[in-house]
This record gives structure tokens, sequence and C-alpha cells, in this order.
């Protein structure tokens, strides 16, 4: 391609997506300034903070593993891969995925 | 005896340590449970951190699990720092590798997405371009321009459906998944971070920036897919605030 | 700008949840309290909802990071940051804790205890020093919760506290719930430990709620989780305190199962009560 034809080609990309920001800026403004956060949406995006303050929960014990719960990984079904198998995060398909 | 603070800190990360000699109640018996105040104190607090990082990964695994994984992570990598915002940074690798999630590959990947996010929410603030400083340039000199892209764009790829994966976590109702591997772009063009799916030429474009000229990335992406918007690729730029500065 | 310097009235302890609450009747609390940690992000939401709430509240700092108390030496990128939050917010008080947290470069989230000895001293007035040097202002040191005792201690606490003090030329933020639950996990009496306390350099007071324990004797073992409302009895050894200090800057601390801001108001309404009481005897 020519240096002067993607010049042409680039410029008028920008120049579209220049006009297609200004019919659509007006539409922005969604956002609550200093709140919180969009609901449901972005709640955790703030991550931990700290705290002064100690707890009355005994926790410290807690290292045993337990692989049976409610996690919605039973419910994640992936798309077949390539070679056809249908992939899922559930305890039934570990089994496949593991090399014994 | 005297208790120094490596005692201590080895104590407190360590449940099957006995509290160090020389900590005790006002009677003068080993403290015992009061030092388990501590451990509790150290455990509960970073445990719900990871809680609250990583919701999407901690609602994947189920509580017990996550809080399981969790207390391993905390106790083999403690934070660095004490501002927690940015604790967890090692726990994409730490999944990646943990022999109990290795059945979910992908959940590594969702970590990175989480942690994405919150660099997302937490960048500098750092404003956009005036977008009409594009539309004075000639097409010979926008072929030469670079961008500078905000801190808080930031690209998570992954052979997985992450951000599907993340919607189908925290959205209503979403959808059954379809998609392969999938490559997200998180961006906060205010306040609240969002999420875009990326195709495959406009990931190539948006890396290429950093550092190429405009020419160069545009090159590099129709080089992928000579169907590349590039339309739709600026007008992602402009319209989540990414170019912070053109350097011609 | 608002006036930056704390009001002897109640404040509160800012929580992200209650900023609706905090901006649509900003009438209802006289001050807010910030965990400098929590605002040394680069940017983004939390520092835009600090720069909106300077603008109409006197800001106190407290941080929650600093590790006095440790045997390593202050890190000074930490107290870099310190000092940029400090230089920008420029708040009416800034207090950090009596006690360690980092150690060989690991946070331990917890505020853990030091005993009370000359080498302990030292460490501890250099830290502070470095750290009034390093912002350029005074901070204020504020009294542990503790639950153990060390046996290699060999001063009480607030002969500590006041000889830091005076050596270090801090001031003091004094926890009166802190104060409380050393007491019973101490078996001390807290009103001796407010008569022999220098009041005359406490420059803002902490209340909170704790949580009922015993320890493995079956003796009592509060837990300082700020979960909860006051209790009475730290309401009772706060005015008793006020009775000899005067009024001073009464935070309600919240930080654990965060009430609806009215729960929350009505604490700061309940130490406004008795500062006024406080005041009105003084003027007397």
């Amino acid at each position: 391609m020519s240096q002067s034809a993607k010049a042409l080609i680039v410029a008028s990309a920008v120049a579209a997506a220049l006009t297609a920001q200004t019919t659509s800026a007006s539409a922005a403004g969604k956002e609550k300034c200093y709140g919180v956060a969009l609901a449901g949406e972005n709640g955790c995006s703030a991550g931990p903070g700290t705290s002064c303050a100690g707890t009355s929960h005994v926790d410290y014990q807690g290292n045993a593993w337990s692989l049976v719960d409610g996690g919605t990984c039973e419910t994640i079904v992936l798309p077949s891969a390539a070679d056809g198998t249908a992939r899922t995060g559930s305890k039934t398909v570990l089994t496949r995925d593991i090399p014994a | 005896m005297i208790v120094d603070q490596s005692e201590f800190a080895d104590a407190l990360l360590n449940p099957d340590i006995a509290a160090p000699n020389g900590l005790v109640d006002p009677n003068g018996r080993p403290a015992g449970k009061r030092f388990d105040v501590h451990r509790n104190n150290v455990i509960f607090s970073l445990i719900n951190a990871m809680q609250i990082a990583f919701p999407v990964v901690r609602k994947i695994l189920g509580d017990n699990f996550f809080k399981a994984i969790s207390a391993t992570y905390v106790r083999n990598c403690p934070p660095k720092s004490p501002i927690l915002m940015v604790y967890g940074e090692d726990f994409p690798a730490f999944l990646s590798e943990a022999q109990q999630t290795q059945h979910l590959p992908y959940l590594g990947d969702v970590a990175r997405l989480e942690l994405a996010r919150r660099r997302s929410y937490h960048a500098a603030d750092i404003p956009a371009i005036a977008t009409e400083k594009l539309a004075y340039l000639s097409p010979e000199k926008l072929l030469k321009i670079k961008l500078t892209l905000s801190p808080m764009m930031q690209i998570v790829a992954s052979d997985y459906p992450i951000l599907s994966i993340w919607q189908m976590n925290m959205v209503q109702d979403f959808p059954q998944i379809d998609a392969l591997g999938e490559v997200v772009m998180i961006s906060r063009p205010g306040l609240d971070v969002e999420m875009h799916k990326l195709d495959a030429p406009t990931h190539v474009f948006l890396t290429q920036l950093k550092g190429k000229s405009l020419g160069d990335a545009y090159d590099a992406a129709v080089d992928i897919d000579m169907g590349f918007d590039l339309t739709q690729a600026i007008g992602l730029l402009l319209s989540q605030n990414i170019i912070t500065k053109i350097i011609s | 700008m608002s006036d930056h310097n704390i009001p002897c009235c109640a404040g509160v302890g800012y929580k992200a949840r209650h900023l609706d609450n905090i901006l649509n009747a900003p009438s209802s609390i006289g001050w807010l309290e910030i965990h400098a940690e929590n605002y040394m992000g680069e940017g983004g939401r939390p520092i835009a909802q600090l720069k909106r709430l300077r603008e109409i509240f006197p800001i106190s700092c407290h941080g929650v990071g600093l590790s006095i108390g440790g045997e390593g030496p202050l890190d000074t990128d930490h107290l870099a940051r310190l000092k940029h939050l400090v230089d920008w917010l420029n708040p009416g008080l800034f207090s950090e804790h009596l006690a360690w947290s980092t150690h060989e470069g690991h946070f331990l989230n917890d505020l853990l205890p030091v005993p009370y000895t000359r080498n302990v001293m030292n460490r501890v007035v250099d830290h502070i020093q470095q750290v009034q040097d390093t912002i350029d202002r005074q901070m204020l040191l504020e009294n542990p919760s503790t639950y153990c005792t060390f046996e290699q201690s060999d001063m009480s606490e607030v002969d500590f506290l006041t000889e830091v003090a005076n050596r270090s030329g801090c001031g003091l933020l004094l926890d009166i719930n802190n104060v409380f639950v050393s007491a019973i996990n101490q078996k001390f009496n807290p009103k001796d430990y407010i008569d022999t306390y220098p009041l005359h350099l406490i420059s803002e007071v902490h209340l909170g709620g704790h949580e009922e324990d015993i320890d493995d004797y079956g003796d009592r073992l509060l837990i300082d989780n700020h979960a909860r409302q006051v209790v009475d009895p730290v309401w009772e050894l706060y005015k008793y305190t006020l009775k000899q200090s005067g009024p001073r800057p009464t935070l309600i601390e919240w930080d654990n199962n965060i009430p609806a801001w009215d729960v929350l108001a009505h604490e700061a309404k309940q130490a406004n009560i008795i500062l006024a009481k406080t005041t009105s005897m003084a003027a007397q």
C-alpha cells in the first residue's frame, strides 16, 4: 500500500471516529461523580482497604482444603475445544483434564 | 523471656507453632488464646481482603474453597505493602500453579482480569487530549504521530473466555458462554471501570501503539486481519479518554 | 475550602458507603477521619471522593501502616507516600499507633503489641521524630488495645507513652475503648490509667465498640473489633476523662459490620451531648 493511500485511509478513519465521538458525547454523563459505583457492576473494583480494628472471628486454623462447595465452576461450560470435548469446571471433567 | 518480632511474626503465620514464651496473661500464665487474637486478626483480615479483591474467583470456587486457598496464599505471600488495594499481585500465578485448581485452567486469567480492574480503578487521573487535536493533523502527519495511552487502560488476553466468565458471575441472567479465548480492554473513562472485548487486530493495534507510530500500529493490525476497523478502534480510544498525549 | 482544624465535637470514621448520606446532610457531622493507606492510590474514585469531602469537612488522617513500633527501619517509600498525601490533603490532625505491623518487608495487617522497655522506647521516639520530620508536622500517638503481656516489660503503658511524647514532641490520641479493653484484659482499673495519663497532651479521643470473649482460663477477654456500638462502661470512662481533660475532638470508629448512617450518626450525637455538658461545666 502506498504511503499516501494509507495516510488517507487513516485520516478518514480518524475523522469518522471524531464525528461519531461528538455526536455521542451528549449521551455520556451517566456516571455518579463521587458516589460508590455503578450499581451491581463495580462494587468491588476498589479492592480491599485497611482497618485498625481486630476481629472476633476465629479463622486462623482454617487450613484444610474443602473442594466440595457450591462454586459457579460447576456451571461454567466452555465451548467445545478443538478436540471436540466439552470443557467444564466440574469435577467430573476434572478427571479427564488431568493426565493420570 | 524476651520475645522478638521475628519470633512473634513466625508464630502469627504458623498456627502449628506455640505462642512465644514470654507472652503471658496478667497472672503470668502462657498467653495461649490471647496470642490467637492476633493470629485471627492477621489471617481473617487478609482472607477478607482477598474476598474483596477477587469476587469472581471467589464465586467460581465457592466460599469455603476460596477461603482455604486464600489462607494458603496469605501465609505464603503476605502483603509486601501496607496498601491493601494492590494486594494479591501474585495470586494469578499462585492459582495457575496450585495443584488444587488445575481443573480450572481459566482461573489464573480471571484473577488477572480482577487485578487489572483494580489497577485501572486506582490509576492516576491523567486528562485525555482534546479530541480536536487529532482533527488538525494532516494525513501524512497522522501516520507518524505516537500516542501516549492512559495507565488506566489495561489489557488482559486469555485463551479462555474470561470476560464472559466474569459477566456470567457478576451480571444477572448472563447467557451461556460461547466464546473461546477473549482479549479484554479495561478502561476507566471517569471513575467507573468498564470492560470491552477486543478483536485480534484491535488487540495488536493497541499493543503496538505503545511505542510505535499510528501508521505502524495500523500496518501491524491490518497484517493480522485486512478487515481491521480503525474507525472503531480510534473511537474506543477517544470515548474511553485513553489518549493522554500526542507526540509528533 | 473548609477550615482544616478539627473542631471540638464528634466526628466519624469515613466509609464510602455513607458518602451520599454525608453529602445530603453535611450538618449531621462535624468532621471525618480517613485511613491514610486507603488514599495512597494514584487516582480514581477514592481520591476524587476525598477531594470533594475536604471542601466541606475538616479531615483528620489516621495511619495504620507505618509500623512505628517495628524493630526494623521505617519503610521510606511508605513515608514518602504519606508525605504526598498529607501535603495535598493538609489534614487537621495526623495520628498513628503505638504498634508494629511490618516485619522484614511483610505487612501483617494487625496492630501488634510492643513491650514497654527503654530499648523499645528509644526506637519508637526515633521513628516518631523521623515521621514528624518527613511530614513536617506533629503526629499523635494512639494507645493500643492489648491482649497479651510481655514478661520483659519494665514500665507501665502510661509511663511509656508520657515519656515518648515528651521526648519526641508528639501529641497523644487517647482511645478510651482501647483503655477499657486493655484494662479488662490486663486486670487494671481503667480510671487509674486515666488518672495518671498526661491528659494535657490529648489532641483527639477515639471511641469504638468491642466484643466479649473469654481466654483459656475463663477470664474475660475483650476484642477491639469496632463492629458495634460503644458500650456503657466506655461512655462512663469517656465522661470521667473529659471531666478532667475538658472537651476534646472525639471520633466514633466503626470498621466492621458497618451500620446504616443513622446508627453511626446517633453514636456521634451521644458523644456531642457529653461534650456539650463538659463544655458548659468548664464554663461555669
